[in-house]
C-alpha cells in the first residue's frame, strides 16, 4: 500500500478531540517520518550496539531538532503539544533515538536560545536545526548525579579565555557531538554554561561500551584537561544551578510525553499477538488473564495521555512548574516499564527476542526512568513542593 | 503551470471498520485520517512537477470541517493553497460534480487526483470530471513528464505498460511510483498556517447513489498446514471439505 502509516495509537477518551488539525498534522508526519526511516532499522543498530550516524541529517530534514524556536534560528515555531506528541511518534520507535532528539532540542538548542548571546544564536542553532552539527549537555559528572550543586569540573580566567578543568558523564550524543554545552563552576563557586566545541585541545569524549539499555543511541564521557575556553564561548545569561535545571524541565517535558510512545508500542504489539496467538483452541486475547493486562495498559495509557496534554496546555501558557513535569515524568516513564514488562509476558517466549520491540523498550526504559532525575529525586522534588520541605538538602 | 490536486480525508489504513445505523454508515467513532494513500503521490508529483517548472499547486477536497488537518498536511507538503468543498462525499458523481464546477472557475493545466479513494475504492471520479469538462482522463498513471504542453505518461494495464503522450490540459488518476511521497516537515507545516484554505458550499446535490448497507467480508478461517508430501491428503481435502474441487 501507497501509504506506511501502520500505527494507530490508542485514544479510549476521544483525547485526539482536544488536538488541534496543525497538531494532527504534526503527529502523523513525525508517525510517517518514524514508520519509514526508524522501525525498519533501529532494531538491527539497537542488537549491533550502533548509533545510527545517518539519523541527525534526517531528524534535521523532517524538523525534529528545536521545533519549538524561532524560525528566524532554524526553528518551527510549534507550540509545546506538538513537541511532546513528536517525542511519542519518535519515542514510539525507539527511546534511545527520543533521547538524541531530546538532548539536541532541550539540552543544547534551548540554553543557547535562552542563555546565548546573539552571535552564539546565529553562529550554531541553524547548524543544530539542520543536524549538520550535532550538541550534547555536560552536567552529570562521575561523583555527582542527583547532587548536582556539589559539581568538580571548574573554569579560571586566564586573560583572553578560560582554562576548563574536570569531567561529565553518562552524556548522551557525546561521541557524536560537535558542540558540547558545559556546566561548571567559576572561581566564586557559581554554575555558569561554557560552549566547548571538539577539536579544542584537551577535549576528549570516550564513548561508553557494553550497555544493556539505549544500544542504538551514543553515550560517553566529556573529559576536560586543561581546555583553553574562548570568553565568548560562556553563556551570558546563564547563572546558577538554576539554569542547567530549566534545561532539564524541558527535556523532562519530552521524556512524559515519549514514554507514552514506548508505552504504546508495546501495547499494539501485544494487542496484536495475543489477538494471533493461539492456545487451547482459541486466542489468548479471549482469556481473563491476558484480557486484565490489556485493559490496564489501555487505561495506564489513557492517564498519562491526560496528563501530557495538560501539562502541555499548561506549558503553552507558561504556567508548567517543576514540579508538575516531575510528576508527569515518573508516572508516565513507570506506567510505560510496567507496560513493557506485562507485553513481555504476553508474547511469551517471542517477547524476548528481536523480533519484537519489547525487550527493546524494556531495557531502554530503565534509563530512562533513572536519567533526567531518577524515578526517587522526582519524588522529593514533589515533596517538597507539597510540603515546602526540601529533602535532599 | 496550474496544478489541482484533489485528495480524499480516507479511515488509516489499520482502522478497524464497524457500521452504524442499520449498517449503512461508517462507524466514525475512534477513526483516524489520513490523505488518501494515492492521492499523496499525485500531491507529490504535483509539487515536484512544480519544482521543475514554475506554477501553482491548488489542493481540493471535498469533505465537512474535520477533513482539516488533511488538507493542512497537503499545504504542509508544498501546495500554496486549499479548497475545501463543504459537503460529505458520498458520490462518486457527486465529487465529481464539484471539482468540475471548480475546475470551470480556473484554467488548470492539469488535474491530478489518486487512482482511487481507498474507503470506499470506487476509482470513478477522475472518469466522470473528465467527461464533464470534455477533457481527456487517464488513469492508472505511474509515470508522469511535462514537456511543453505535452504529457508523456506511463500507464498500468493488465499484464503490462502504456506509453502514453497528450496534450494539456488532463484530468489523470496517479499511482505508485509517480513520486516518492513526502513527508511535511516542522518548518513546512508552520509555513501552512498562512496558506489560504477557502471554504465554499458544494454546487448542485446530485447523488445518484444510495447506500442500502453495507457487510464486513467473512472472518478470515483457520488455516490447517498439509505437509508437501502429502499432496493426497491436500485432493481430497478440497474435495470433501471445501469442496471446491
Amino acid at each position: 500500500m501507497a501509504n506506511n502509516t501502520s500505527f494507530e495509537s490508542p485514544d479510549l477518551y476521544g483525547i485526539d478531540d482536544l488536538l488541534s488539525p496543525e497538531h494532527k498534522v504534526v503527529r502523523a508526519s513525525m508517525r510517517d517520518f518514524v514508520n519509514r526511516e526508524i522501525i525498519p532499522v533501529i532494531e538491527d543498530y539497537a542488537q549491533r550496539a550502533e548509533f545510527p550516524t545517518f539519523m541527525p541529517r534526517k531528524f534535521g530534514e523532517i524538523g525534529a531538532f528545536g521545533p519549538t524556536l524561532p524560525a528566524d534560528y532554524g526553528g518551527g515555531e510549534l507550540d509545546a503539544i506538538s513537541y511532546g506528541l513528536m517525542m511519542q511518534e519518535i519515542e514510539r520507535g525507539d527511546s534511545g533515538m527520543r533521547s538524541c532528539v531530546s538532548v539536541q532540542s532541550s539540552l543544547v538548542m534551548w540554553p543557547i536560545f535562552t542563555y546565548g548571546s546573539e552571535e552564539q544564536k546565529r553562529h550554531y542553532l541553524p547548524k543544530l536545526a539542520k543536524g549538520e552539527m550535532m550538541g550534547c549537555f555536560g552536567l552529570t559528572e562521575p561523583n555527582q548525579g542527583s547532587d548536582p550543586a556539589g559539581m568538580q569540573t571548574r573554569f579560571v580566567e586566564k586573560r583572553d579565555h578560560f582554562v576548563l578543568n574536570g569531567s561529565k558523564l553518562w552524556i548522551t550524543n557525546g561521541p557524536i557531538a560537535d558542540l558540547a554545552v558545559v556546566w561548571a563552576k567559576n572561581e566564586q563557586g557559581r554554575i555558569r554554561g561554557l560552549l566547548v566545541e571538539r577539536g579544542m585541545e584537551g577535549f576528549s569524549t570516550p564513548e561508553i561500551h557494553h550497555k544493556w539499555s539505549l544500544r542504538a543511541s551514543s553515550t560517553g564521557e566529556l573529559v576536560f584537561q586543561e581546555v583553553r575556553v574562548p570568553k565568548e564561548n560562556l553563556l551570558p545569561g546563564s547563572d546558577g544551578l538554576r539554569s542547567p535545571l530549566a534545561c532539564l524541565d524541558q527535556a523532562r517535558y519530552g521524556i512524559a510525553w515519549g514514554a507514552v510512545g514506548a508505552a504504546m508500542d508495546c501495547y499494539a504489539s501485544a494487542l496484536r499477538y495475543a489477538l494471533e496467538r493461539r492456545q487451547f483452541g482459541r486466542p489468548i486475547a479471549s482469556f481473563q488473564l491476558v484480557q486484565k493486562k490489556l485493559a490496564e495498559m489501555a487505561t495506564e495509557i489513557t492517564k498519562a495521555q491526560l496528563l501530557c496534554w495538560r501539562l502541555g496546555v499548561l506549558k503553552n501558557e507558561g504556567r508548567a512548574t517543576t514540579a508538575q513535569i516531575s510528576l508527569a515524568k515518573r508516572n508516565n516513564v513507570e506506567m510505560a516499564l510496567n507496560i513493557a514488562r506485562e507485553a513481555r509476558q504476553i508474547h511469551g517466549a517471542m517477547g524476548i527476542t528481536g523480533d519484537y520491540p519489547i525487550m527493546r523498550h524494556l531495557m531502554n526504559l530503565e534509563s530512562v526512568i533513572t536519567y533526567e532525575g531518577t524515578h526517587d529525586i522526582h519524588l522529593l522534588i514533589l515533596g517538597s513542593d507539597i510540603t515546602g520541605i526540601p529533602a535532599f538538602k | 503551470m496550474k496544478i489541482l490536486v484533489c485528495v480524499t480525508s480516507v479511515p488509516d489504513t489499520t482502522t478497524k471498520i464497524s457500521f452504524t445505523d442499520n449498517n449503512t454508515k461508517l462507524n466514525r467513532a475512534g477513526v483516524q485520517y489520513i490523505t488518501g494513500p494515492y492521492d499523496d503521490y499525485a500531491l507529490s508529483r504535483a509539487v515536484e512537477l512544480k519544482e521543475q517548472h514554475g506554477g501553482t499547486v491548488t489542493v481540493l477536497n471535498v469533505g465537512e470541517a474535520d477533513t482539516e488537518p488533511v488538507i493542512r498536511k497537503c499545504l504542509a507538503i508544498g501546495a500554496d493553497d486549499a479548497i475545501r468543498v463543504n459537503a460529505d462525499p458520498t458520490d462518486a458523481f457527486f465529487v465529481a460534480e464539484q471539482i468540475a464546477a471548480i475546475a470551470r472557475e480556473n484554467a488548470y493545466d492539469l488535474i491530478l487526483m489518486g487512482r482511487e479513494s481507498i474507503d470506499y475504492n470506487g476509482g470513478q471520479v477522475h472518469g466522470i470530471v473528465g467527461e464533464m469538462l470534455g477533457l481527456p482522463s487517464i488513469s492508472p498513471v505511474m509515470k508522469l513528464d511535462i514537456e511543453g504542453s505535452k504529457a508523456r505518461i506511463t500507464r498500468e494495464i493488465e499484464g503490462g505498460k502504456d506509453e502514453l503522450e497528450a496534450t494539456l490540459p488532463l484530468v489523470l488518476g496517479c499511482q505508485e511510483p509517480i513520486a516518492e511521497w513526502k513527508i511535511p516537515n516542522m518548518r513546512g507545516i508552520m509555513s501552512a498556517r498562512t496558506k489560504p484554505l477557502k471554504v465554499v458550499e458544494p454546487a448542485g446535490n446530485d447523488t445518484l447513489t444510495k447506500v442500502a448497507g453495507y457487510e464486513l467480508p467473512p472472518p478470515r478461517g483457520a488455516v490447517r498446514m498439509i505437509p508437501a508430501e502429502e499432496a493426497e491428503t491436500l485432493i481430497s481435502l478440497l474435495r470433501t471439505e471445501a469442496k471446491v474441487l
